[in-house]
């Protein structure tokens, strides 16, 4: 197995973990912190692909993972941001029982 | 594959499953902090020292600390005894190990993934510099568009209503 | 004098202009009605005396072709429709006695209708009939000639039911149009014919009319299926317009019930004038007539038959017009006779003496009927001699004009000269002794009449059942009632004498010649003899009547008459008018109402019926289409909206607000997405 097929699988199995906690658990911070887990997990694919990939001059991978890093942050931070703003309505970070969206 | 690259992968690993399937939320949040930490690490090794560095910087130091807070502000709502997982909890779990098996199957089988060894490539942090500030010019002033936007929205959005809705 | 002749629409057109302006007047613009109406008839008689002199200049200068004015009213097609008027002898004759008999009645009425109600109607009816019957005059077209005559059928419907609110008036009225109207189908019949046949309905017209020389021959040489020539079966159906109008026999039934309108109407249209204008037709298509012996010979026979009939129907009669409207019947069927077997001057010349002796006698019975206040039975009059002696005097004249009284009455010298013709007729003798035989009738009634109503004492006075109904006294009349009647006896006996054999100026004039005094003629071997022969019978008629009636005058009203003592069952054939009414009611009358019954109900049930069925059909239509429209569109659309409903019902259990379901649903959409590139990518 090459060390990039290697990088690969490690980060489908961390996005598969980020993707199972966020689908499994009930408190939105954990989906959300599974959420942070796949963002990552795209990221250490970037970045393999960048080490092992034809033209690393570009540049092209490194890059793209610092702008995904700066947009996680500010995606993180505006989701919490919501969460804490519904907890204050709902009283409760449970996902079960956000249900307004009922259709 | 280096001993180097194993040992990251189950340091990775576990902390992401920890932090997936703790009780305890900080515990959640803290393992999260080691799985950015891992990923750090992981960086480091693959030559892209920047990178490293500024995943520890925002993830560990901003996002993590972040994410710290937002438990701390929504305590009291959940008592100690209730479930963890959510209804339907086996469905969310079967999913996420078909996407596993899927996208591990496709890499596993793929005949296109690139074998030749290179060299090291050269990162410098000039050479960041001079790529954001030629080629990518335009991505990074969006990028700030996005981060004031976001730090405004998140701010309000999360600022204590006055008299009317509350 | 030559203006006249395009100027002689103006005659008939006088009176119809007062008819119009009275209508329009108010009801109780009495004064202005009568004056408009008498006024109009002076100037159309002024213009007729002019036509009349001009017409005399003209065969005193040798021309006797009569003069037309014709002229082009519009086109049909290629062809041209042309009216016209006529100027000849016979119109300028029947223009004066029209106007002059029309002008007196106009007087008479005045006083007549003084104290009705409804004085400016039957002015306004009377100028119209007036000007309808000059109309008929003057027509030198069969069409227009026709177009008149209905309306002088129309108005005679008018003034017959003019007290309409009696329901015998306006049945009487409704019995005259129906009755006449069958004659009239017959005429329109003819002139249809006429006109396929000769292309024109202008009498002259330079040659090229239906009456003139070139069309005559066609039409007898055209024979037609039956058998019959064309000009006999066109002349026997206008002479059936002939014999409604003119009351002869199949279709007299009419005339003695038309009795029922005001004395002054039955004395102008059913004695003078309208009943007249059928023996008029007659002469005026004279030429038609004469090209066939056929068409004459059923003339002088229906002519003769009805003079029988009617004459012996008078006899047995009780109410002073119905004695009066059966003997003009009878002196029609003379009339036509006269037609028939002497040419027109023999008839024209009975008619225009008739004319003014009836008008007389009907004038008279008016002014008895108004002196014995409304009382027309002859059983309960009596003694007016005495008590009206201007009427009775008056009366005589006419009455004894009418029996024929020999030499001095004009009713003689006319009725001769029928009879004279009669007894030269080439055809047969029947009419002659059948027209003697109601000669004889007609002296027998008129004395009875005059008898019954004139001598012996006033039954009313006299007692008896009937009497006690009648109440007071009877009184002469007024002078604007009696002075025309004075007028009209100067000519019941003046009149005769333009026609006796020394002296045949009418008959010369009609025929348009000029006459001579022949007295040799006169004195003739066979004309002396017919003189005496019709003097006799006259005089045995009146001396007969005298004989039943005069000797012994009735004393009660209720007594029995001596004829009815003497043949009380031929007398009540007589008295009910040979039953030819109810022989009328039961055979063509029921037919008819059976008729219009089974017509009726063609009509309901099959032409309306496919109407109500097409109706139905619609409704039935539409009310599928509401079903369909209810039940299929309508159900359909909903069931459709039902089902979308549903199905977003369904499809709304997809949002179940849980975050993490559309984040599982997201996941596998993930994985089938890279299945698919991977597959997609690999084949």
């Amino acid at each position: 197995m090459t060390p990039l097929a290697g990088y690969l699988l490690l980060s489908a199995l961390l996005f598969a973990i980020g993707l199972g906690g966020a689908l499994a658990r009930r408190n939105a911070i954990i989906v959300l912190i599974g959420i942070e887990l796949m963002l990552n997990a795209a990221n250490l694919n970037f970045i393999a692909f960048w080490r092992y990939g034809p033209n690393p001059e570009a540049l092209t991978g490194i890059l793209f993972v610092l702008f995904s890093i700066g947009i996680a942050a500010a995606e993180a931070a505006v989701g919490l941001a919501i969460i804490i703003a519904v907890y204050r309505h709902y009283r409760t970070t449970n996902l079960d029982r956000i249900t307004s969206l009922k259709g | 594959m280096s001993a180097g690259f194993y040992v990251i992968a189950i340091l990775i690993v576990g902390s992401a499953v920890a932090a997936m399937s703790l009780r305890n939320l900080v515990h959640c949040a803290l393992s999260l902090a080691v799985t950015f930490a891992g990923l750090a690490l992981a960086y480091l090794q693959l030559q892209a020292q920047f990178v490293g560095f500024a995943q520890v910087l925002v993830y560990v130091g901003a996002v993590a600390i972040l994410i710290v807070f937002a438990i701390l502000l929504t305590r009291g709502g959940d008592s100690e005894k209730e479930a963890i997982l959510s209804p339907g909890w086996v469905w969310g779990l079967g999913i996420a190990a078909l996407v596993f098996v899927v996208a591990g199957g496709a890499v596993v089988s793929s005949k296109l993934l690139p074998t030749v060894q290179r060299a090291t490539p050269a990162a410098t942090v000039k050479q960041i510099g001079d790529q954001l500030m030629t080629q990518y010019i335009l991505p990074l002033e969006v990028i700030g568009l996005l981060l004031t936007a976001a730090l405004i929205g998140a701010v309000i959005i999360a600022m204590r209503e006055t008299e009317g809705g509350q | 004098m030559d203006w006249i002749v395009p100027f002689l629409w103006l005659i008939p057109a006088l009176p119809l202009i007062a008819a119009g302006a009275v209508a329009v007047v108010p009801k109780n613009r009495k004064r202005f009605a009568a004056t408009a109406a008498i006024a109009s008839m002076v100037g159309s008689l002024v213009l007729a005396l002019i036509a009349f002199g001009h017409s005399l200049a003209r065969i005193k200068g040798g021309q006797s072709a009569p003069e037309v004015f014709n002229f082009r009213w519009f086109d049909l097609g290629e062809s041209a429709l042309r009216l016209g008027w006529v100027l000849d002898p016979l119109t300028a004759v029947m223009l004066v006695m029209v106007c002059l008999v029309g002008l007196l009645i106009f007087i008479y009425s005045v006083g007549y209708m003084a104290h009705d109600d409804n004085f400016t109607r039957f002015f306004c009816f009377l100028a119209l009939f007036a000007s309808a019957m000059l109309g008929v005059i003057i027509s030198n077209n069969l069409l227009l000639l026709f177009i008149c005559w209905e309306l002088v059928g129309l108005t005679s419907y008018l003034l017959i039911g003019f007290w309409f609110h009696k329901p015998e008036a306006a049945a009487a009225a409704k019995k005259a149009f129906i009755t006449t109207r069958i004659g009239d189908l017959a005429f329109l019949l003819g002139m249809v014919w006429l006109n396929s046949e000769t292309g024109t309905l202008l009498f002259y017209d330079g040659g090229r009319g239906c009456l003139e020389q070139g069309a005559l021959s066609a039409l007898m040489a055209r024979a037609t299926s039956l058998g019959i020539a064309a000009s006999t079966g066109i002349g026997l159906l206008i002479f059936a317009g002939a014999v409604g109008k003119s009351g002869q026999l199949p279709l007299h039934v009419w005339l003695p019930d038309a009795m029922e309108g005001p004395t002054p109407v039955s004395a102008l249209i059913h004695a003078a004038t309208m009943v007249a204008a059928g023996v008029f037709l007659v002469a005026r298509v004279y030429p038609l007539m004469e090209a066939s012996s056929a068409t004459l010979t059923v003339i002088t026979w229906v002519g003769v038959l009805t003079a029988f009939f009617a004459a012996s129907i008078a006899v047995a009669q009780n109410d002073i017009k119905r004695i009066l409207a059966y003997s003009t019947v009878s002196q029609l069927g003379f009339m036509m006779m006269g037609l028939g077997v002497g040419g027109v001057a023999v008839g024209m010349f009975h008619l225009i003496t008739h004319a003014f002796f009836k008008a007389l006698l009907f004038m008279g019975a008016g002014s008895v009927i108004h002196g014995c206040h409304e009382e027309q039975d002859i059983r309960k009059m009596g003694g007016l001699k005495r008590l009206m002696p201007l009427t009775f005097a008056t009366y005589m004249a006419g009455m004894l004009a009418l029996s024929g009284f020999p030499l001095l009455f004009s009713g003689f010298w006319s009725k001769d000269e029928i009879l004279h013709a009669a007894h030269g007729w080439d055809g047969s003798h029947g009419p002659f002794y059948l027209g003697l035989v109601a000669a004889f009738l007609t002296a027998f009634y008129m004395t009875r009449q005059v008898c019954q109503v004139f001598l012996g004492e006033h039954r009313a006075r006299a007692g008896g059942a009937l009497a006690a109904q009648s109440p007071c006294q009877p009184h002469e009349s007024p002078a604007v009632m009696t002075v025309p009647l004075v007028v009209l006896s100067f000519f019941a006996v003046l009149l005769g004498f333009v026609g006796t054999p020394a002296w045949p100026w009418f008959q010369q004039f009609l025929k348009g010649g000029v006459a001579a005094t022949d007295f040799q003629h006169l004195f003739s071997a066979e004309t002396l003899r017919l003189i005496g022969l019709s003097s006799v019978i006259a005089l045995g008629g009146i001396g007969t009547g005298w004989w039943f009636y005069g000797r012994r005058p009735l004393k009660v009203a209720d007594e029995v008459d001596p004829v009815e003592s003497l043949r009380p069952d031929i007398y009540g054939v007589l008295r009910n008018k040979y039953y030819i009414d109810e022989i009328y009611e039961v055979t063509f009358v029921s037919l008819n109402a059976w008729w219009a019954r089974a017509c009726n109900w063609l009509e309901f049930w099959v032409w309306s019926g496919v109407a109500r069925a097409a109706g139905h059909v619609v409704l039935g239509l539409g009310w599928v289409n509401r079903a369909i429209d209810e039940y299929i569109v309508n159900l359909g659309f909903d069931r459709g909206c039902e089902g979308v409903t549903r199905g977003g019902g369904w499809f709304s259990r997809l949002q179940n607000g849980q975050v993490q379901t559309y984040l599982r649903v997201i996941g596998v959409a993930l994985a089938v997405l890279v299945l698919l590139l991977i597959w997609g990518g690999r084949s």
